[in-house]
């Protein structure tokens, strides 16, 4: 244990006592443990794009074989709200950016603006998306005993209920990330509060910064897949 | 804090207001009857708007060549899931002329 660590707890640290208080003693210096943050962090990223990349597969295998329930599926979303989410999440993604970018300055009240701005984005994702599910549950369209889908259609409604069992495990997995990430930012919140980050340690924002973007990302792909792509075509 | 490149202010405003036109432009470009393009231009719109997120808010572009790497691995191993999960499924039909039971 480093020897500041019990006589410096809840003190205000100056920025080069936060550095050296931030240093893990399996570290070289603090250069080499934000590189090493960083590669695990995106090796960590690398397992999270093949999980969700075997439900995008899965995704696109039922859509060429179930063609006209993927449409008739599709057709059911709600355009609006899942533009309105994307670009909730954008912003979300600036915001999330910003607060890195300011943590690394070392303003601390800007880091905390715009980690709330962060966070109270991604709540507003989470609401419209629970919007979005009740509308699904009323209409019947959630798989299982409920489930009843009839539209005019040259399919079987079991295929349908294929789809969105897709779309809420993709959607459900999705939001689920978001959960998370509000958690991250309310420690992140806390942590900043208490004086944690200054210019010399910060990797705790970057890192919560790169699983939000990835969370963004796989949005990025879920909008025009499962809302955009078949609003066209007939079932 | 460091002599390397790193993004500035001005560049997080730009790449974020790339990603709205972007998804204006998708949304849009929905409304079209475009066949199959429709998938395609969905698909291209949405790799542009991922670049711009990894390459500048997740600062890839500033990244490690390590990092990089495992990046594109990942993209790599993904294709390599959907391609020939795909080859299977979408070429069942042409087994039928060897099948000894037909």
């Amino acid at each position: 244990m480093h020897p500041t660590m019990a006589s410096t707890r809840g003190l205000k640290l100056p920025d080069s006592e936060t550095a050296v208080h931030n240093l893990k003693h399996h570290f070289a210096d603090l250069e080499q443990q934000k590189a090493t943050s960083t590669f695990g962090m995106w090796l960590f990223l690398v397992t999270e794009i093949m999980f969700f990349g075997g439900m995008f597969a899965s995704y696109l295998i039922y859509r060429l074989s179930y063609y006209n329930a993927w449409v008739a599926g599709s057709q059911t979303m709600e355009i609006k709200l899942g533009a309105i989410n994307t670009a909730v999440l954008i912003c979300s993604s600036l915001t999330m950016v910003m607060a890195v970018h300011s943590a690394k300055l070392g303003k601390r009240k800007l880091t905390a603006i715009f980690l709330l701005l962060t966070l109270l984005l991604g709540l507003t994702f989470l609401g419209v998306k629970a919007v979005e599910y009740h509308g699904h549950w009323v209409h019947h369209e959630v798989p299982g005993a409920n489930f009843h889908f009839e539209h005019e259609g040259n399919y079987d409604p079991r295929q349908v209920s294929i789809f969105f069992s897709l779309y809420f495990a993709m959607t459900g997995m999705h939001a689920l990330h978001m959960i998370i990430g509000a958690g991250l930012l309310t420690w992140l919140l806390i942590a900043n509060a208490r004086r944690r980050f200054s210019p010399e340690y910060n990797s705790p924002v970057e890192m919560v910064g790169l699983y939000w973007h990835f969370v963004d990302l796989v949005w990025i792909y879920l909008f025009p897949l499962l809302y955009l792509i078949s609003h066209h075509h007939n079932g | 804090m460091s002599a390397h490149a790193h993004p500035t202010v001005k560049t997080f405003v730009t790449v974020w207001a790339a990603l709205l036109v972007l998804t204006a432009l998708t949304v849009f470009a929905a409304t079209l009857e475009l066949g199959p393009f429709n998938a395609i231009v969905a698909l291209v719109i949405a790799t542009v708007k991922a670049l711009l997120v990894l390459l500048f808010f997740m600062e890839l572009r500033y990244s490690t060549a390590l990092t990089k790497v495992a990046v594109v691995a990942a993209v790599f191993f993904f294709f390599l899931l959907a391609g020939l999960s795909l080859s299977d499924y979408l070429t069942r039909g042409w087994s039928s002329y060897i099948n000894p039971f037909h």
